[in-house]
């Protein structure tokens, strides 16, 4: 999707100061997300494990978006969506992982997700994310 | 410019990487990362395939030492390998290099130590082949740019 495409589906999405926090282990992964993060205009930081994203939000962090990956060491998806919950943080968490078999991604949805993708992720499935937890403004 | 050289680049980056499809080393997500690079980034896919390399290296080597013994292999440390490397070959677009990654799951999953030692043999090649034929095309990539050239959006589809 082209930058102009981005603009015509979601007009008001570069105004919305949106933020985001990557989530995931794998350095291929954080280079890809943090790309098709600032594609559409969204600030974003990113950590290498769920420890770490508890930790920016103990810290004072916080973020309108997170990209939760579910295997990570020390402390995976589904432990860090549920520790964030129990701290009362409400920002939007969107699972990705590769690991899609309905069981597991029932566990994920369970710890406290608002949306959950399967990766690869693209821009349509970034844009599907946004749409879905009303991530922009309507004109 | 000559726009004759720069004419025949072309022609010749579009057919080998028509050809990277069609022998199945890359797939669609390929062409996502390609719709992602821009003026800004012009390297970006270059930076991204390779992060990948470098993961594909370490996990293989990881894996090799947890095979090496056949009376105390750690299958779920390579099973934990498998899953990172079919985690990053399925977010570069890398086809051959995930699908011997689906095979090498199913050989962790019943312990097969043969079986694995196989499909880690097949993964090195397969991704040292990929980084090989990327190499080529990031050449040509750079030979058309020289020429004063721009870089043509190929529709695999």
């Amino acid at each position: 999707m082209t930058r102009d495409q981005v603009a015509e589906e979601l007009p008001n999405l570069a105004e919305s100061k949106l933020t985001a926090l990557v989530v995931d282990d794998s350095f291929v992964n954080q280079t890809i997300h943090q790309k098709l993060l600032n594609r559409l205009g969204i600030k974003n930081d990113v950590v290498t494990n769920g420890k770490e994203a508890v930790d920016v939000y103990c810290s004072g962090g916080n973020y309108d978006l997170i990209l939760m990956d579910m295997d990570m060491p020390i402390m995976n998806g589904i432990q860090a969506t549920k520790r964030l919950r129990e701290m009362g943080i409400e920002s939007k968490i969107a699972g990705v992982t590769t690991r899609a078999n309905e069981g597991e991604k029932k566990e994920f949805m369970e710890a406290g997700l608002n949306d959950f993708q399967e990766k690869p992720l693209t821009i349509s499935k970034l844009l599907s994310i946004l749409h879905k937890l009303n991530f922009y403004v309507q004109t | 410019m000559n726009t004759i050289v720069v004419a025949q680049l072309q022609r010749q980056f579009q057919d080998y990487i028509v050809s990277l499809y069609q022998q199945g080393f890359l797939d669609n997500q390929f062409s996502e990362l390609r719709k992602l690079q821009d003026e800004g980034t012009p390297d970006f896919v270059a930076e991204v395939v390779s992060l990948f390399f470098d993961d594909c290296s370490k996990l293989i080597n990881t894996m090799s030492i947890s095979l090496e013994r056949p009376d105390n292999v750690d299958f779920k440390q390579v099973d934990s390998g498998v899953h990172q490397l079919k985690g990053s070959s399925s977010s570069v677009g890398a086809r051959r290099v995930k699908n011997v990654c689906i095979s090498f799951k199913e050989c962790c999953d019943v312990q097969n130590r043969e079986g694995c030692l196989r499909c880690l043999q097949q993964v090195d090649y397969e991704y040292k082949m990929l980084k090989t034929k990327l190499q080529d095309l990031f050449n040509l990539e750079k030979q058309i740019l020289q020429a004063g050239g721009t870089i043509p959006q190929v529709d695999i589809n």
